[in-house]
């Protein structure tokens, strides 16, 4: 019995090694656990890009690329199995969607020489690729998001924010934390105070006393860095205490459909960050439709094309898959290594002609990266939800993030890694 | 004074969030009381019941996903909706026929065992039951509108704010809840005091073997007892999944009820509400005068350090029984 | 007809009392040993060591920890993680701090303060009991999980609050870090476990685990006849909390790399090593392995058949897999409540007597 459980499991495990011919790209998702919701979109736009991609061009480069799925779960350790599991079969590159994880990752990658590609999450200050040779986080990462968040109400109060109260509600993790320090100093430099709430992972749905405190205290903008049901409840709270939805602003993970539906009507007029465009209003749509969707070979069936998380899935895919053509291009073979794809990343220029090209013009930033900078340029936009329409509407152009105050905090910060894991920096 | 009016506001928003924790635990207590089991599944049972609901309500085709991986093609709804009325009943019958199975498959075969056993086989029952709702419903946020009002209470705002000069919060949804949770003691009350049934449940909680020998049917009263559940799990449910969706996390309030539970004793209803209430005043507050200073966040764990230091001194709850040990 | 003693000729208390009285046994364990430290380290790979070895002895040293205090002396306890997080966070403060000193001690100094912290909350264990103790753990569980993450202290300071493991070695060879290889982490770990089954096992036979049995079948009995009941369960959240300690130290160092408290040391992880040992059997070191096996291998195994093997959509196929392990763990403790070390001893007991079973 055990015996033929045992061989059962090998042959499985036989089975589930692809032929390495193909370049693969492991999508470790999570369509279960407590951020089901939001893994299962993302992950679904992550394998659409590239269905298209083998169904229309046959791959890339005349290579057919493979994107074996792998549950996580947003767990760490079932993260760990599944990079391991999949890392034999020549993946070369890994986008976890977990800043948990990532970190996880970050070591394992670096010693086996495997691309993580982080776009919006993860470790921030592998944005400096002069310590973080593997890691790339293109086009925006928390600090950029926490900087432009800033930008943005500044616009709104004619440059000056001296005197203003703004408060920030956090996700009680790792994740959670990491914009504190920046809009820490951007308090120093523009004289608004700042107020941190967190709120517990575990315990996201009740909220009530952070509300009250807000309810109490009427900051003059709440900025919010939250995930799964922290979101809906939050927003539904901040309608319940009836907290001006304008004066509202998430990051790009408390923006999309699932979040903001719940509380209905209510939601209306809530801001969220984006960095690319949604919706379906662009011509790749029809080319997923005819290639992907109508044959019925979209993930899940496509019930969640143009979601804000589908869209950020695939244009994870996009950047992804632009890299490999560049590394293509630069190596002048076709089955490239993960080596070559790094080399690809490090000299990709994503221009908007490019993106008009591929069918998303104006969908997200350009992107140039080099040798020291594995984080682009940083911009990102600001969307509002239409709770009428249904819609999330983008309001603002790209905004570039300052620098200026950003620069020094991810030298520090990856000069503490460096230091840390023994790193000698590199590109010089 | 200001700081007094707050802490006002701040005791009685703790007061109906006790509320909303009371409703979770009331359905550990009645199982734990006729049957001596702890039921860990009961948070999933909320879930499940809210899925189905939510489900029913969408008329959602079960077990879409699996159907669409069998057959190929994409299966979605019937193309109908029922009204929230019609669904809550449609899944009080799914409830209880849930009771039933887990009493046939499970309970059945596991008695006069360690409590600790019959534990754990709920706790296996709470992965089962939460990878049955994903199956049967898929993992996205559902939402759910079965017509109960959410927001500030105006009313209590403009009327506080006349004599206080400082409007209370108050959300309608909580109103509710403290009315639907009073009319569900009362109708247990009224069911445990009043009718045959209710009579032959007490007699088992009191006593399993006394019961049995007068001929009540233990294995009929068990089902009562998980339906009832079941049916005090969907309330609990709708409640919660009104306020932030119907998704995988509803299942974790499970953990909000066991301080209340330890609180209260396990064994009483009464002691349910109370602990309930206590819990949510006690954490509100705590949150808000000594929470701020040392970094916020302080509600996972509080509420169970003041149920661990008022065990010491009081080990079986406020109103559980009083332990006495022979050797 | 092989596996048995040939009559009962035991002229010693020390033969009497042996861990394998039945020769075959010895050699099997024995053989096992042989195996386990001479020939695994030479084939295993990382995905075996990393997904399934590693993981598999670090729960399985939690397990016995856990073991030691519910299934020996009766303590019913939901607060491992919290416990294994102690563990880890000791032994990160202790590595960063002094980094010359070998991280074996730093690992063992961990499993100390985790016994100190385990033993702080036991003391409510004198006065409260069975499900209100379990309750009462979760206090510890998540007190410990937000203090963790709420002061800087304990991370350094560090932007996010995660904790990763500088690399270190032992003898010469990297043991932590991302250059380690599969078989020194293995090893390492292996020591580990079969120093704390040994421990462990000659703990509990001894006067010590008389005491914890005696409180566990009865606390007021065991008072009675001059068991202090103070001295004997702050012993045993003691030992146990040394042990999970040291698994959670390893946890960190060795296993993961990077630690975020909230996620790898939640209350999911206290109920799944309380699930190890409910369903390996409590009150069996052999049933600390045999149940952390179980739980680590199922997952794997149902994953790879679903997904690998029936080309399942992964999503389906983790609510299939969360269904089935429920529904085996529940059928687990219908058919065996007393968990896979009784299924074993069963065994055992027939293969004695066969092929004359009367």
């Amino acid at each position: 019995m055990n015996f033929r459980l045992t061989a059962l499991a090998a042959a499985a495990m036989m089975a589930a090694a692809p032929a390495l011919a193909d370049l693969v790209v492991p999508n470790l998702s999570y369509r279960t656990g407590p951020y089901a919701a939001n893994g299962t979109q993302y992950a679904d736009g992550f394998n659409d890009y590239f269905t298209l991609l083998n169904e229309r061009d046959g791959g890339i480069g005349g290579e057919r690329i493979q994107v074996p799925e792998c549950e996580t779960a947003y767990n760490t350790e079932k993260g760990v199995e599944c990079y391991e599991s999949t890392k034999g079969s020549g993946a070369i590159v890994y986008n976890p969607l977990s800043t948990g994880i990532t970190y996880q990752l970050i070591p394992k990658v670096s010693a086996d020489g495997i691309v993580l590609y982080t776009p919006g999450y993860g470790r921030t200050s592998a944005k400096n690729g002069k310590v973080f040779e593997w890691v790339f986080n293109a086009p925006a990462n928390y600090w950029d998001g926490a900087s432009v968040a800033i930008k943005y109400l500044l616009d709104q109060n004619g440059g000056s924010l001296e005197g203003k109260k703004i408060a920030l509600l956090y996700h009680n993790s790792a994740y959670g934390k990491e914009p504190i320090r920046t809009l820490q100093e951007l308090a120093e430099k523009h004289g608004y105070t700042l107020t941190e709430i967190p709120v517990d992972a575990a315990a996201g749905q009740e909220q009530k006393s952070q509300w009250l405190q807000i309810r109490r205290e009427q900051p003059d903008y709440v900025i919010m860095w939250g995930w799964g049901v922290m979101n809906q409840a939050a927003i539904q709270e901040a309608a319940n205490v009836r907290y001006p939805m304008e004066q509202f602003i998430g990051i790009w993970w408390s923006g999309s459909e699932p979040d903001v539906l719940p509380a209905g009507a209510a939601a209306n007029g809530y801001k969220a960050l984006a960095f690319h465009g949604v919706g379906q209003d662009y011509p790749i749509y029809d080319e997923l439709q005819e290639h992907v969707i109508a044959p019925g070979k979209a993930s899940q069936g496509g019930q969640h094309v143009g979601t804000v998380l589908y869209s950020r899935g695939m244009y994870a895919a996009l950047v992804i898959s632009e890299a490999i053509r560049k590394a293509q291009e630069l190596s002048g073979t076709a089955a490239i290594s993960a080596a070559q794809l790094r080399d690809g990343f490090e000299a990709l220029d994503i221009t908007p002609e490019r993106l008009a090209e591929l069918g998303l013009p104006d969908f997200g930033p350009p992107i140039t990266m080099s040798c020291e900078n594995h984080g682009g340029s940083g911009m990102a936009r600001v969307q509002q939800w239409d709770a009428s329409a249904g819609k999330w509407n983008l309001i603002t152009e790209f905004t570039e993030p300052d620098q200026e105050v950003l620069q020094p905090l991810i030298e520090e910060d990856s000069a503490a890694y460096a230091a840390e894991a023994g790193v000698t920096p590199r590109c010089s | 004074m200001d700081q007094l009016l707050y802490s006002a506001e701040v005791v009685l928003n703790g007061l109906m969030t006790g509320v909303m924790y009371a409703l979770v635990a009331l359905g550990f207590v009645l199982i734990f009381k006729a049957s001596g089991v702890f039921n860990y599944a009961q948070g999933v049972m909320c879930l499940f019941a809210a899925l189905t609901l939510v489900g029913i309500m969408n008329g959602q085709v079960p077990f879409a996903p699996l159907l669409s991986a069998i057959t190929g093609n994409r299966i979605g709804t019937f193309g109908f909706t029922v009204p929230a009325a019609l669904a809550v009943l449609l899944t009080a019958v799914v409830m209880v026929g849930l009771a039933w199975l887990i009493n046939m498959l499970i309970l059945r075969h596991l008695v006069n065992q360690a409590p600790i056993i019959l534990f754990m086989a709920t706790i296996g029952l709470a992965y089962f039951l939460e990878g049955l709702g994903d199956v049967m419903w898929g993992a996205d946020v559902k939402v759910l509108d079965v017509g109960i009002p959410q927001g500030i209470s105006e009313s209590v705002e403009a009327w506080t704010h006349a004599v206080f000069g400082y409007g209370f919060f108050i959300d309608r949804l909580d109103i509710v809840a403290a009315v639907v949770a009073t009319l569900l003691v009362a109708a247990l009350v009224m069911f445990s005091q009043y009718t045959r049934q209710g009579r032959a449940m007490r007699a088992v909680a009191d006593d399993h073997q006394a019961a049995l020998s007068v001929g009540i049917s233990l294995r009929f009263i068990w089902v009562l007892v998980w339906s009832i559940a079941g049916f005090v799990a969907l309330v609990a449910g709708i409640m919660w999944g009104a306020k932030s969706g119907v998704q995988f996390s509803l299942s974790l309030i499970a953990l909000k009820a066991l301080p209340v539970l330890m609180l209260g004793g396990f064994t009483s209803i009464p002691g349910a509400i109370v602990g309930g209430l206590i819990i949510g005043v006690g954490e509100k507050l705590f949150e808000f005068w000594v929470g701020q200073l040392v970094g916020g966040a302080t509600e996972t764990w509080f509420a169970y350090v003041l149920a661990l230091v008022f065990l010491v001194f009081r080990p079986q709850g406020l109103f559980g029984e009083r332990i006495i040990e022979r050797v | 007809m092989f596996y048995r003693e040939a009559g009962d000729f035991k002229t010693s208390y020390r033969d009497d009392g042996q861990t394998f009285p039945i020769r075959l046994d010895r050699w099997g364990y024995y053989a096992l040993l042989a195996v386990a430290f001479l020939v695994i380290p030479f084939v295993i790979d990382n995905y075996w060591a990393n997904a399934i070895l590693v993981p598999f002895l670090i729960y399985a040293i939690a397990a016995i920890g856990l073991n030691i205090l519910v299934g020996y002396a009766g303590q019913l306890s939901l607060g491992t993680g919290g416990f294994m997080a102690v563990g880890a966070y000791a032994v990160y403060k202790l590595t960063t701090s002094f980094p010359d000193i070998n991280i074996v001690i730093h690992v063992l100094l961990a499993g100390i303060i985790t016994a100190l912290v385990g033993m702080l909350f036991g003391l409510p264990s004198l006065r409260i009991k069975g499900f209100y103790l379990a309750v009462a753990t979760l206090a510890a569980q998540f007190f410990l999980v937000w203090l963790f993450n709420k002061v800087p202290w304990f991370y350094n300071y560090s932007a996010s609050g995660q904790i990763n493991m500088p690399e270190r070695s032992l003898l010469g060879q990297v043991i932590t870090g991302p250059g380690t290889t599969p078989a020194a982490k293995y090893l390492l770990c292996l020591v580990f476990a079969v120093a704390v089954a040994w421990v462990a096992r000659n703990l509990t036979r001894g006067t010590i685990g008389r005491k914890w049995m005696a409180i566990r079948d009865m606390d007021i009995a065991a008072e009675i006849i001059g068991v202090n009941p103070l001295n004997a369960k702050l012993t045993a959240f003691g030992v146990s909390s040394f042990f999970v300690g040291i698994a959670g130290a390893l946890f960190f160092a060795v296993y993961l790399g990077a630690a975020e408290v909230g996620e790898a040391f939640g209350l999911n992880k206290s109920f799944l090593i309380l699930f190890m040992i409910i369903i390996g059997g409590l009150g069996s070191i052999f049933g600390s392995f045999a149940g952390a096996a179980f739980m680590v291998l199922l997952p794997v195994l149902l994953k790879n058949v679903l997904v690998g093997g029936m080309g399942w959509p992964t999503d389906l196929a983790a609510y299939v897999e969360l269904m089935i392990v429920g529904a085996l763990i529940i059928i687990v403790l219908i058919l065996e409540p007393h968990g896979l070390a009784q299924l074993w001893r069963l065994t055992k007991e027939k293969l004695r007597l066969w092929p004359f079973p009367h």
